[in-house]
């Protein structure tokens, strides 16, 4: 029987790099070298520029990848706009706080964080998402609103165990903290301390927990959910249940975002409202996944590193320019730096009108 | 088949208005259920007052974007932006006639207060023009675009108010006619809630007249259940579209003027806060019906001062229960009325 | 294939010259060429899915026609808005009858009537054709049957008098004796001078009140011509529509 079977060509050996991108390259020559570039000056920001701020700002750009990535997940691949989103993030920063706060400074203290926190988020995105079994994606959206400013609040009540207001500082392991030395020689000019580490640290971790979520948009998972995206109603008829995809991925997206929040909290050594729960990071993570490219993936990255880099340094610029302006009526009220969300804001809404596929869909299409 | 000459009404006439009252009986129900709550009559008639006004103000932020969403199927959550411009707006008023404000004479504080509430309402009807074409029209028929484009709307009109106004908190004066109370036995009534009372109850009569009993009701209600088959007979139902947004602009305008006269303060973000209670009252009251937003705003506003005084520490999360407990009775809302 | 050949000297009061409408990806009319004789009812028969209702919808506007002339009493109407379309005197009754649930009866009704209060006469010559309506009149409409909801949206349709009328199916799913009674106010309509474009699958009815009849299929039409010549040749209608009149109801 076996001369019936036509021989079928042996399947190509996928190559080492398409398999860590998940088959989903940049598919842009100038996407792909900025995403190198960002790659590699993450990787060597201790290395390379002096002094605490640089590393504090590749902190913040490595945090925020991850956590637009995970809502990048929500809102670009499967159709779902919720403002609930900083709450999860807020879970892995308090479960961190709290856990090292009360357990004191351990490595185990962390896991134990890290876990009830991630427990915590899977429960309550499990909640959120089953509400949408009973209420229209409107409905949800604003429900996600309600749900958000009753966390916020909540946060500042339960201030015997979060802090209220102020937050809970707390102490690192000794292995992260900044008098610790890896190697009693510097490398590359540089001290390993136990700051080093710890960036080193949120680095990977939210390398790792980027390429894994590259792989869970481009599996058949994934694929599902574009399909629901796309149109409910005809995914329905095909079988899919989206109430239970829709609620899996409400989950999955949630665990992520708390993960960036313990990291986060690991590096700030403390975890308060501001930093995790306010609705100007909401809105933050919308600016960042609408101009960086919904569902795209690599749309959180090019949107984190930008927006990181323009608050802190395009604030400075516009601080320049509005005195350059001043006498002038408005301008230099507009152009003042505290305004550059306005500028965002208009970049946004151009994004959303002219270029929905974002930066990214922009790219791709040279 | 005999022929009469004018239509003669059925057997059993029901009024063209919702017949379904176990909605409507919510409202006094939660009221006197409270009262045995309550040590004192005083204190209930205070937060009972207390709550109403508060409902009057959140229904009129409110039923504009009810009544767009219904009709138009459109999304605006920057609706917020309505609000506090109308509050801003007052300060175009109170400007140059602040000394209204102090004075004596019951005639000039009460045409400070309607020359405040016409300010508001005009620069958010004009305000809502613009919106409508410039922001919202591009995307009518995808709600996600909608959701994001009107969420940068709102970003941006708070930091040009931010710009334009500065960041600090500005106090406006209360008129001094309706600052105080009316002391009524051991009562205190203050006297701008019950302003507050009776401009809702008034503008509600209003919009139930209008969509009841004006063609032009007819053709909103119609609107929201088939806007093709309107246009199919004979009507051009985008410029109606585009008047009901400027309506439910100006709508919030009122709203907002009247809350800034509520907190005595105005600050860039007062709109976007009060667009949580805003998203609780038109989920619960049922996305396109104005009845429903009023019962779902006075319920939501009697509820979180009643359990403000009787338990704080549930307050904030009162508006979430309610909502919760609404959704598991009658998921659509109150009335469910879009047909879409 | 030619227009009508009724013997009628006056202009066509409706006309598609080559009418083409995409919807998204899908070509549905491929070409329509037909005319509608003033007065009287012409037939649009067709199997399912060949184009009928969106004949219709094209003509009314809702659907924008990609190719050809759409003229109505000599005006070309083919790019105008459906508002447009209907204040010149087209009245429009699709096949889901579009009848406002929430609103009355009457609030229907008056919604119809554009131009005023409804005339006395004209409502007393409705509720003879359809007096259900009278019983039901400030009732919301929908609380009325299927067959009286057909009753109301043809009611709208000529609570003025209008130059055309667009009917899509107004027999679909109705009991038989509710089908005489749309019958039989059609034929009223007819004999008040009304001009009809009438959709039907219910043959029997079809040739109750056909003057003439148009056959489509595939988006063209394929057939023109007297009502009483196709009724009358067996073996054109099983060409056309696979059936024979005696075996339909």
């Amino acid at each position: 029987m076996n001369a019936a079977i036509a021989t079928l060509p042996a399947p190509r050996k996928p190559r080492a790099g398409s398999l860590l991108l998940s088959s989903d390259p940049p598919r842009s020559v100038a996407l792909s070298a900025i995403l190198l570039l960002i790659l590699v000056g993450l990787a060597v920001t201790p290395f390379v520029l002096e002094g605490s701020q640089p590393t504090a700002t590749a902190v913040k750009i490595c945090v925020f990848i991850l956590l637009v990535a995970s809502y990048d997940l929500l809102l670009g691949y499967t159709g779902i706009v919720s403002f609930a989103h900083t709450l999860f993030f807020g879970l892995g920063g308090y479960g961190i706080a709290i856990a090292l706060d009360r357990l004191g400074p351990t490595w185990s203290s962390i896991g134990i964080g890290l876990v009830a926190a991630l427990a915590g988020s899977a429960l309550v995105a499990a909640v959120i998402g089953l509400v949408s079994l009973r209420v229209r994606a409107i409905f949800f959206s604003m429900i996600t609103l309600a749900v958000a400013s009753a966390a916020l609040v909540l946060a500042s009540q339960l201030s015997e165990i979060t802090g209220g207001e102020d937050g809970l500082s707390f102490q690192l392991p000794p292995s992260l903290r900044p008098a610790f030395r890896a190697f009693a020689e510097p490398v590359l000019g540089l001290t390993i301390n136990g700051r080093i580490l710890a960036y080193y640290l949120i680095f990977f971790t939210a390398l790792a927990a980027f390429l894994v979520l590259l792989r869970i948009v481009n599996s058949p998972f994934g694929r599902v959910l574009q399909a629901i995206r796309e149109n409910e109603f005809r995914a329905e008829a095909l079988g899919y249940r989206v109430v239970a995809y829709r609620t899996a991925v409400s989950v999955i997206a949630a665990l992520f975002a708390t993960l960036a929040g313990a990291l986060l909290a690991i590096w700030l050594r403390y975890n308060g409202p501001d930093t995790t729960l306010s609705f100007a990071i909401m809105i933050d993570v919308l600016l960042m996944v609408v101009i960086g490219g919904m569902g795209t993936m690599y749309g959180a990255v090019i949107g984190a590193f930008l927006f990181v880099l323009a608050q802190s340094y395009l604030q400075v610029l516009m601080g320049a320019v509005s005195r350059a302006f001043e006498g002038v009526p408005v301008l230099p009220d507009i152009l003042h730096p505290d305004r550059w969300l306005l500028w965002l804001g208009l970049l946004f809404v151009i994004s959303v009108y002219a270029f929905p596929g974002g930066i990214v869909g922009r790219l791709r299409r040279d | 088949m005999s022929a009469s000459t004018a239509p003669a009404p059925a057997a059993a006439a029901l009024p063209a208005a919702r017949a379904d009252w176990l909605p409507l009986a919510l409202v006094p129900a939660i009221m006197a259920a409270a009262l045995p709550l309550f040590g004192d009559i005083s204190s209930w008639v205070t937060l009972t007052l207390a709550g109403l006004a508060m409902g009057m103000m959140i229904f009129l932020m409110a039923s504009g974007m009810t009544l767009v969403f219904g009709l138009m199927d459109v999304i605006n959550f920057g609706h917020g932006v309505f609000i506090s411009l109308g509050a801003y707006a007052t300060l175009l008023v109170l400007g140059p006639l602040a000394a209204w404000a102090h004075a004596e004479s019951l005639a000039l504080n009460i045409a400070l207060l309607l020359l405040c509430i016409g300010a508001g309402m005009a620069v958010t009807a004009g305000a809502g023009a613009f919106f409508e074409r410039v922001i919202v029209r591009p995307v009518y028929g995808s709600h996600l675009k909608q959701i994001l484009v009107t969420m940068g709307g709102l970003i941006i009109t708070e930091q040009l108010i931010h710009a334009l106004w500065g960041a600090s908190p500005i106090p406006i004066p209360l008129p001094q006619a309706l600052r105080g109370a009316f002391v009524i036995g051991d009562m205190a009534v203050e006297r701008y809630r019950v302003a507050a009372v009776v401009i809702g109850l008034v503008v509600y009569g209003l919009m139930h007249l209008v969509l009841n009993r004006t063609r032009l009701g007819l053709l909103i209600r119609a609107g929201v259940e088939n806007p093709e088959m309107v246009e199919a007979l004979g009507y051009r139902i985008r410029r109606l579209f585009v008047s009901v947004f400027i309506a439910g602009s100006a709508l919030a305008g009122l709203g907002g003027v009247m809350w800034a006269f509520y907190r005595q303060t105005l600050t860039a973000g007062m709109g976007m806060e009060v667009m949580v209670l805003v998203f609780t009252v038109i989920i619960i009251g049922g996305l396109g019906s104005i009845g429903g937003c009023f019962i779902g705003s006075l319920l939501v506003a009697l509820v979180a001062n009643y359990v403000g005084f009787l338990a704080p520490k549930l307050a904030l999360v009162s508006n979430i229960l309610v909502m919760a407990l609404v959704l598991v009775w009658r998921p659509q809302g109150l009335f469910p009325v879009a047909r879409r | 294939m030619s227009a009508a050949p009724l013997p009628s000297p006056a202009p066509a009061m409706l006309q598609l010259e080559g009418v083409q409408t995409h919807i998204g990806p899908y070509h549905i009319l491929h070409g329509v060429d037909l005319a509608v004789p003033r007065g009287g009812v012409t037939m649009l028969l067709g199997r399912n899915g060949a184009g009928k209702t969106t004949t219709l919808r094209t003509i009314m506007g809702l659907w924008k026609a990609s190719k050809g002339r759409i003229l109505f009493d000599g005006e070309d109407i083919t790019r105008r808005a459906t508002p447009d379309i209907a204040q010149g005197g087209i009245a429009y009754v699709p096949e889901s009858m579009a009848i406002f649930s929430d609103l009355t009866v009457r609030e229907n009704v008056v919604l119809a009537a554009r131009s005023g209060p409804i005339d006395p006469a004209r409502l007393d010559w409705i509720f003879s054709l359809f007096p259900a309506l009278k019983r039901f009149w400030n009732l919301p409409a929908g609380h009325l049957s299927g067959g009286q909801k057909q009753m109301l949206a043809i009611t709208r349709a000529i609570a003025e008098p209008r130059r055309l009328l667009l009917v899509d199916e107004p027999t679909k799913g109705l009991a038989p004796v509710i089908v005489r009674n749309m019958i039989e106010a059609f034929q009223a309509l007819k004999v008040a001078g009304e001009t009809i474009l009438l959709v039907e699958q219910n043959f029997h009815a079809a040739s109750m009140l056909g003057d003439g009849v148009l056959v489509m299929d595939e988006g063209r039409i394929v057939h023109a011509g007297a009502m009483s010549e196709l009724v009358a040749d067996k073996g054109l209608q099983q060409r056309l529509l696979g059936l024979s009149l005696d075996t339909h109801q």
